[in-house]
């Protein structure tokens, strides 16, 4: 196959709360239930721990999209923080699309240690709605696209 | 003994620095006594060729203010930085991109057709300007328009960053004491790349307004409400910055009833400062109910512009999609 | 053909270049005064709220910010139809007036003024503020500096900062001032006037006592008959703050007088390829290229527009000098470009009047200062002085008070055309046969000086006993002079 004709591969990076959707994965994982390997998990102790900088520094490194991940509303394992992820996530999506980032690039989900399989389909699906979208290509006038992320996933 | 040489350019400026650099009033004099004024635009006759025949290294302080806009701008940048020991990115234009960073959020095509095509523009042939032009007499040239503002720490290494907009005189004051302390010995130089004539907390701290914890319903504009003097602008809902601001500046919006805008910059330890905000504001939104939450972020019309408002160049995705598209 | 580029001009603010071509003979063929620099506010400013235009408009200009944040409230007044309470106005105005007050004596001691007191063709090393010091006294620098410091504190006060202030908001302000703070200002506005009649005293001595200088002024390189503008409150009297456009011809005539809002039926802007400015001429006169008379649209909006423009100075101090000004150059209008530096004295003074009057007005302290709007915001114009000429913002928005169009016309741009033009016709006068020496390139700079398109030199306080050892030097670096006060 040339350059020209490979499937385009989102690059996503996800991440994904210690308690509920971290476990989740890992109980896809355990199961052998198959999920895309283009997403690539961080775990964080609470989706509340995600600072919208980490969002921007994926997308600057080369991300094509961008996962969030934890527990239900109301059971979050530091008792209220999913709330905090959840008003951060509608805030950061606002500004994303004044800089021209498409929404659908930004996903938030909740997903309880249990819910292994709903976590796998989950990604399924959002790789392909960002297959569609197309590649970021997030870069500067005169330089290159970041890489490093995307030769990993071809790796 | 000569004295050491001092320099001071603007590149994309409003000319506000020189005039903080002014307002220093007495302390010029200082300036004067200690230094050899060698290269400054605004105040004295030295051209680009005076500072191209100097020897590398020879000027040993620079303060460079304004945005990297255009290729002059980045050439007298590469050419100060060969001839300075010191480059100080002097002012928010030159530390983060400040105001003419906003452009952005557009691309160069757009800025330029929308500033020759304005309803009072006579231009039925469509013209842009060029960058060179042959008259009868001969070619004239102006310089090229960059397709997105930088920083100057973007297009070259810079020694110290002194933000605001401009900086504050009483600011500038003190760190041109400490500069003339460092010459006859008496201090020493901060490490590189450290910010100076700033503090290293947030304006909340210099802020007098009384804080308590936020529950924010509603985001309010400033010309809907006659505000509480002594009350945090914040917590009635006014959209203020300050809480992810660099101090240094007294808090002096504030102190007058206007939300601060953030033009110090990040505070000390931000990666980026528009994230910064975007979690704090968010943080103190009282909701947990997605519709409920829409309906307050509704109060901010433009939240990458108030985000992001000094600090477009300089943050993490520096430009839009458009910007980079051309 | 030889060529002359003067890049960068230097003493003022902003950027710009002068390229000036010679024919065979030596003598000048053509002149291109290009502007090399565009940020793009008309564009960026799209997107952001309204009330934020006073605020991101400051940055237009950092010498002037003062006329971008007054010239943004009244637009965005206007965007929301609201009626600011008089003591907003009032506070406004005040802020203005001192503000005049500084860049006027900024550009006057430190710019223009050193060509004049020095001689135009004095050694470059003494042609600025440290040399009419020395000639004319150490106590000029210490009023000069008095003078700044004064203004700007009045700016901070009502304004919040010294350098792009913050208050005005649309519908009137954020906070109003107290009686102790009504009273410095007062105080510091009595000043003001006192240093400004001391100002037009210098320039009587200094200038119109020396013969060569008097002749420079009326003589005809540095004249032009174009139309003049400038904004007049409702006795066709001179206003900074608020009032109609009123446009005169080169034969001081009233040809138009406009409000704000119409200001587009009157106003059209030529593009050139060669400078990204555009330049503003007279729409219904029409652009018949850079040249003056009746049929060409270019005109001129300085304070010496702003006097040709009016009937008279609202202010008795200040109309007394307006009268002894135009007897003593022969009658409305004034042609001769120079006489920009006495006409800006005369404003000075107006201005420090101004300031004493609000003030002292019983309202200036008074609570009401803001009405919040509460129309629906749909479109407005806003208009000033700038000290440099008419300053129009327009601005379009939608239901939300967010801008979606911008449109401005700023002080120094409707200049453009006449300072092209001035610019050629000195080098024209001054450089014959290939005679081209630094004090004839000063005199050609000395054209467009007068326009003061924005800044001057760096002012020095001077406190009394303090000692003081400057060296002055050329643009190799050779020391030229060295002045010395109360050293050994």
């Amino acid at each position: 196959m040339t350059e020209e004709t490979k499937p385009f591969e989102p690059v996503i990076i996800g991440f994904t709360c210690n308690w509920c959707s971290y476990r989740a994965a890992d109980m896809a994982g355990t199961a052998r239930m198959k999920y895309a390997p283009n997403i690539r998990l961080i775990r964080l102790m609470c989706s509340g721990r995600l600072d919208p900088t980490f969002v921007l520094k994926a997308f600057v490194g080369g991300a094509d999209a961008v996962m969030i991940s934890g527990c239900h509303p109301g059971d979050c394992h530091y008792v209220e923080q999913n709330y905090k992820a959840l008003r951060r996530f509608h805030l950061l999506k606002r500004v994303l699309v004044q800089m021209g980032i498409e929404p659908g690039r930004l996903k938030l989900m909740w997903a309880s240690a249990a819910e292994g399989a709903f976590f796998a389909a989950e990604i399924n699906k959002f790789v392909e709605e960002v297959r569609a979208l197309g590649p970021l290509n997030w870069s500067q006038p005169g330089e290159q696209v970041s890489t490093p992320i995307m030769e990993e996933v071809h790796a | 003994m000569s004295k050491p040489k001092f320099a001071m350019y603007w590149a994309a400026s409003c000319g506000g620095c020189e005039i903080a650099v002014l307002n220093i009033h007495e302390k010029i004099l200082d300036v004067d006594a200690n230094f050899d004024v060698v290269f400054w635009p605004v105040a004295m006759d030295a051209k680009y060729k005076d500072v191209e025949a100097m020897e590398d290294g020879s000027i040993l302080l620079t303060l460079f203010n304004g945005g990297i806009r255009n290729d002059e701008n980045e050439h007298i940048a590469h050419l100060l930085r060969k001839k300075s020991k010191i480059l100080v990115a002097f002012g928010s234009c030159a530390c983060e991109g400040c105001i003419p960073g906003l452009a952005n959020f557009s691309s160069i095509t757009e800025l330029v057709d929308t500033a020759f095509s304005t309803i009072t523009t006579d231009n039925p042939e469509n013209i842009r300007p060029q960058s060179s032009y042959a008259m009868p007499e001969g070619i004239i040239t102006i310089p090229t328009l960059n397709p997105v503002l930088k920083t100057l720490g973007q297009v070259v290494d810079v020694d110290y960053y002194m933000p605001g907009c401009p900086p504050e005189s009483h600011q500038i004051a003190a760190v041109i004491d400490l500069v003339i302390q460092v010459l006859q010995g008496k201090a020493e130089l901060p490490p590189k790349g450290t910010t100076i004539g700033a503090g290293n907390s947030t304006v909340c701290d210099e802020c007098k307004r009384t804080r308590n914890v936020k529950t924010i319903k509603e985001f309010r504009r400033i010309q809907f409400t006659h505000t509480d003097p002594e009350l945090c602008l914040l917590e009635q809902g006014i959209p203020c910055n300050g809480v992810a601001t660099r101090s240094g500046c007294d808090a002096r919006c504030p102190t007058v009833g206007a939300q601060c805008i953030g033009c110090y910059g990040p505070a000390e330890g931000v990666v980026d400062y528009g994230a910064r905000l975007i979690s704090a504001f968010a943080s103190v939104i009282d909701s947990n109910k997605p519709e409920e939450i829409d309906k307050i972020l509704d109060g901010l019309v433009d939240p990458a512009g108030q985000f992001y408002r000094f600090n477009l160049a300089g943050s993490l995705l520096r430009s839009s999609k458009s910007a980079q598209k051309g | 053909m030889q060529r002359i580029t003067i890049d960068p001009i230097t003493r003022l603010e902003g950027h710009g270049k002068i390229e000036i071509f010679l024919n065979e003979q030596g003598n000048v063929t053509n002149t291109y005064f290009q502007i090399p620099e565009l940020r793009g506010f008309e564009r960026f400013c799209v997107g952001r709220p309204v009330e934020e235009m006073p605020l991101l408009t400051n940055r237009i200009c950092g010498v002037c910010p003062e006329a971008h944040h007054m010239a943004a409230a009244k637009a965005a007044d206007a965007v929301y139809h609201v009626e600011v309470p008089r003591t907003g106005k009032m506070l406004r105005e005040l802020l203005y007036s001192a503000f005049y007050c500084t860049d006027h004596t900024t550009h006057f001691y430190a710019l223009g003024g050193p060509d004049f007191i020095m001689g135009p063709d004095a050694p470059v090393a003494e042609r600025n503020i440290l040399g009419v010091i020395h000639k004319v006294g150490l106590e000029i620098g210490g009023k000069v500096i008095q003078m700044r410091k004064y203004g700007h504190t009045v700016v901070e006060i009502i304004g919040g900062r010294k350098v792009h202030p913050c208050t005005s908001i649309p519908g009137g302000l954020t906070k109003g001032i107290t009686e102790e703070q009504r009273k410095e200002i007062e105080m510091m506005g009595r000043w003001a006037i006192e240093f400004a009649q001391f100002s037009l005293q210098v320039f009587n001595d200094i200038v119109l006592g020396n013969k060569t200088y008097l002749d420079l002024i009326v003589g005809d390189v540095y004249t032009h008959k174009t139309y003049y503008m400038g904004l007049v409150d409702e006795k066709n009297k001179v206003n900074f703050y608020d009032g109609k456009v009123r446009v005169v011809g080169p034969d001081g005539k009233e040809y138009v007088k406009y409000e704000p809002k119409d200001y587009a039926a009157h106003i059209a802007e030529h593009v050139e390829p060669w400078t990204y400015l555009k330049f503003p001429y007279l729409k219904n006169v029409g652009w018949k290229g850079f040249v003056d008379g009746p049929d060409s649209g270019v005109y001129m909006a300085t304070p010496l527009s702003r006097l040709n423009a009016a009937d008279g100075m609202a202010t008795p101090l200040a109309q007394a000098e307006y009268e002894k000004f135009y007897n003593t150059l022969g009658g409305k209008p004034v042609h001769q470009r120079l006489a920009i530096h006495w006409a800006r004295l005369i404003e000075l003074l107006y201005a420090a009047e101004r300031w004493v009057e609000l003030a002292t007005d019983p309202e200036i302290t008074s609570p009401d200062f803001h009405a919040i709007p509460t129309a629906t915001p749909t479109e407005g114009v806003g208009i000033v002085e700038a000290p440099r000429g008419t300053l129009t913002h327009h601005y379009w928005t939608d239901e939300r008070g967010v801008v979606t169009k911008v449109n401005l016309i700023v002080g120094t741009t409707n200049n453009y055309a006449p300072i092209t033009m001035s610019i050629k016709k000195a080098a024209d006068s001054l450089i014959k046969k290939g005679n081209v020496n630094e004090g004839l390139l000063n005199m050609v700079e000395m054209a467009f000086r007068a326009y003061d398109p924005c800044f001057g030199c760096a002012t020095h306080s001077l406190p009394g006993q303090m000692p003081l050892e400057v060296t002055i030097r050329d643009a190799e670096g050779n020391p030229v002079n060295v002045l010395k006060q109360f050293c050994e």
